[in-house]
């Protein structure tokens, strides 16, 4: 059974439709990639599945659960799949631990004790046990989002959404966070990325999406969409033509 | 009548502006916690509530403070046969305030980016966590420097309950001058004293948003 | 007990309403017009003026900041007249209005100046301009432009403010139900009638201000 089942899903702003009836089916431990040029509608597929935009028309649905627009499915559904944003939104007030802690004590109810192990396993997880006690704007931006996914491991759900996770980050700052990621696939979880990094997504990812004007335009192996481009859109995008 | 000393006047004017003190503090306080309720009005999700909020400030910013006590007082005084100055005075100043400290703390509400909101939503937190663990904590820190601020417009708006009868620091400027016939000193002083209350709060009111524009750079 | 209300004077007293309303109304364009300009000016001074000059404006409105534009008001009117400056009930109003104004909008401006990117004034310096041609037709309507929201409202609570004019007995709106309630002892109609004028008076003022921006700024995008 798929983990994640999107079907017919559209979705528009005003009259501006942004997703135009996309399917895709992810199994558990698939790694997705989706590409595509900016205004194809990547990030606000993402958004759609963690429920941050509502959906016009179609289905999601998450380990056999529908996603429905009311506060209760909305927050069974964030605990099953966790979120990273490309500029991070840690929250500033609170120390690392704290920002790894927070959801854990408010939502699920998890004793502080029990938090507070969980954040520093998580942390070390990412390779920031040491800045426990460190406040956002003490760490780098790659740092940061380090903390942003260990926050999304401490409610421990089984697919992860990444909208662009390097892209704010200075150059030298992108491998410790697909490091980071790479791990994370390799241990059997299930994520769906969007991303501008080929290389890591030849690399690391089961299939690609290729997203152009709200559709899904190709879909494959990563050999497969990189190595023999079907449509002429991805050849252009890909700097083929 | 020019047996009064310098001194005399000063200590008069002094003495009065305890009651100033004392209103201000009242209003101050009296309209956070109005003001609180009605913030949560307004960025609550009851659209009747967000509503009310809206147009009771859309009414206290849209009239004069000065007609607010009038019709505190004489509104007051159609239940009643005696209302005191110092209980309309209250009313109005509370009311008045409360408009428009709910309307800055709004204002702190809309400046915890967009990102907070979504970050926490897609941690599982309801509106009421996001509001309580994660919006209002920053809100209410880049909250402060505007809110000492507005105190100052507290303070100064307490001269206008000398007209409807409270006898504080502007009235009793009015009182001393008609015993010593000496407007120009007894006015002088009594925007001294007013200046000596409310510099102190508008040049912290700076410090403190200076130190957070510093610590937002950090960032 | 149930209290009736009464409106019956209104007929009789509508001249002096109207006459009030007129008064109201002079304050806010004259103190609007000539306050903003006064604004300009210190917002320039405290910005970007000679050394000499900044301290001056910078107590001038710290000074009427912190104190109540009532106390302003009472202090020209009757203060002034003790060392020899005599004017009018009206005139002192004006003068009030002005100054507090003044005080107000240049901070706003000030605001708005600073916020201006160094780019700007570079641009201007590198075609030869004056430091004021560059502030004149660079700098300044950029930096109006940015703050005019804040400067709307400051206007609008000075008008809200001018109430208290009614004090010295120039004959604003508020003087015509002070008189309207000696007369007919009706004083929550009297004065419920003008809080009705003066809240429509601010939402037209609200309106007029956006207007005005809406031609004095247009479609310029800011940088
Ligand atoms: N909240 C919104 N309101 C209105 N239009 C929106 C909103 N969010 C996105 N859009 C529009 O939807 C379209 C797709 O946006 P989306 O952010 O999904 O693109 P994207 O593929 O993620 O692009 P990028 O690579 O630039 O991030 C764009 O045309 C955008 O203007
Ligand atoms: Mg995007």
């Amino acid at each position: 059974m798929s983990l994640i089942e999107i079907t017919e899903v559209r979705k528009a702003f005003g009259d501006n439709e942004v997703l135009k009836g996309i399917n895709l089916d992810v199994q558990p431990g698939e790694v997705i990639a989706i590409i595509g040029k900016s205004g194809s509608g990547k990030s606000t597929l993402l958004r759609c599945i963690n429920g941050l935009e509502t959906i016009n028309a179609g289905s999601i649905a998450v380990a056999g659960a529908q996603l429905l627009p009311d506060e209760l499915h909305l927050r069974a559904l964030r605990l099953k799949v966790g979120m990273i944003f490309q500029q991070f939104n840690l929250f500033p007030h609170l120390t690392v631990g704290g920002n790894v802690m927070v959801s854990q004590t408010v939502v699920k109810k998890t004793g502080k004790a029990e938090a507070e192990t969980m954040a520093r396993k998580m942390l070390d997880r990412v390779g920031l046990g040491h800045k426990f006690d460190a406040y956002p704007d003490e760490l780098s931006g790659g740092q940061q989002q380090r903390v942003a996914i260990a926050r999304a491991l401490a409610m421990e759900p089984i697919a992860l959404l990444c909208d662009e996770i390097t892209s704010a980050l200075d150059p030298e700052l992108v491998q410790e966070v697909l490091a980071v990621v790479r791990e994370l696939a390799a241990e059997g979880m299930t994520l769906i990325m969007v991303t501008h990094e080929m290389k890591f997504a030849r690399d690391v990812c089961s299939r690609v999406v290729f997203m152009h004007q709200g559709r899904v335009h190709e879909i494959g192996p990563p050999e497969e969409v990189f190595s023999n481009p079907q449509t002429a859109e991805l050849k252009q995008f890909l700097g083929m033509l | 009548m020019s047996d009064f000393s310098t001194w005399d006047i000063l200590r008069n004017l002094l003495l009065a502006a305890r009651w100033t003190v004392v209103l201000s503090l009242v209003s101050f306080i009296g309209g956070g916690l109005l003001g609180t309720l009605l913030l949560f009005m307004r960025i609550g999700k009851v659209s009747a509530a967000r509503a009310f909020a809206r147009y009771y400030v859309e009414l206290f910013q849209g009239t004069p403070l000065l007609m607010q006590l009038f019709l505190a007082f004489f509104g007051l005084g159609l239940f009643g046969v005696d209302v005191p100055a110092w209980l309309a005075a209250g009313l109005a100043l509370v009311c008045w305030s409360a408009a428009f400290l709910m309307e800055i703390w709004r204002g702190c509400v809309d400046a915890v980016a967009k990102g907070q909101w979504e970050a926490s939503a897609s941690l599982g937190m309801g509106y009421l966590q996001q509001m309580r663990h994660i919006i209002l904590p920053q809100a209410i820190r880049i909250a402060v420097p505007p809110t000492v601020g507005f105190s100052v417009q507290v303070v100064k708006g307490t001269a206008l309950t000398s007209i409807i009868g409270f006898v504080e620091l502007s009235k009793a400027g009015t009182i001393v001058t008609n015993a010593t016939f000496q407007p120009f000193t007894v006015y002088g002083f009594v925007a001294l004293i007013y200046f000596a209350l409310c510099w102190p709060l508008s040049k912290s009111a700076q410090v403190l948003e200076r130190k957070l524009n510093v610590a937002h750079r950090n960032h | 007990m149930a209290y009736h209300f009464d409106f019956s004077w209104i007929p009789d007293y509508s001249g002096v309403i109207l006459k009030g309303l007129a008064i109201t109304v002079e304050l806010t364009v004259v103190g609007g017009l000539v306050g903003l300009t006064l604004g300009t000016f210190c917002a320039w001074g405290r910005a970007l003026g000679p050394n000499w000059l900044k301290p001056i404006v910078g107590a001038y409105v710290e000074l009427i900041r912190n104190t109540p534009f009532m106390i302003q008001l009472f202090f020209i009117f009757f203060g002034l007249p003790s060392i020899g400056v005599h004017m009018n009930e009206l005139l002192a109003a004006n003068i009030a209005m002005v100054i507090n104004l003044g005080a107000y909008s240049a901070e706003i401006i000030r605001a708005g100046i600073q916020a201006t990117p160094r780019g700007q004034f570079e641009a201007g310096a590198s075609l030869a301009m004056s430091p004021i041609q560059t502030f004149r037709h660079v700098i300044l309507f950029p930096s109006l432009q940015r703050i005019w929201p804040a400067l709307s409202s400051q206007v609008i609570i000075v008008m809200l403010g001018s109430a208290v004019v009614s004090q010295i007995a120039a004959e604003d709106l508020t003087f015509a139900s002070n008189f309207i309630q000696s007369r007919t002892f009706r004083a929550f109609e009297a004065y419920l009638l003008t809080t009705v004028v003066y809240l429509a008076l601010a939402v037209l003022l609200r309106a007029a201000m956006r207007g005005i921006g809406v031609i004095i700024f247009p479609r310029r995008r800011r940088a």
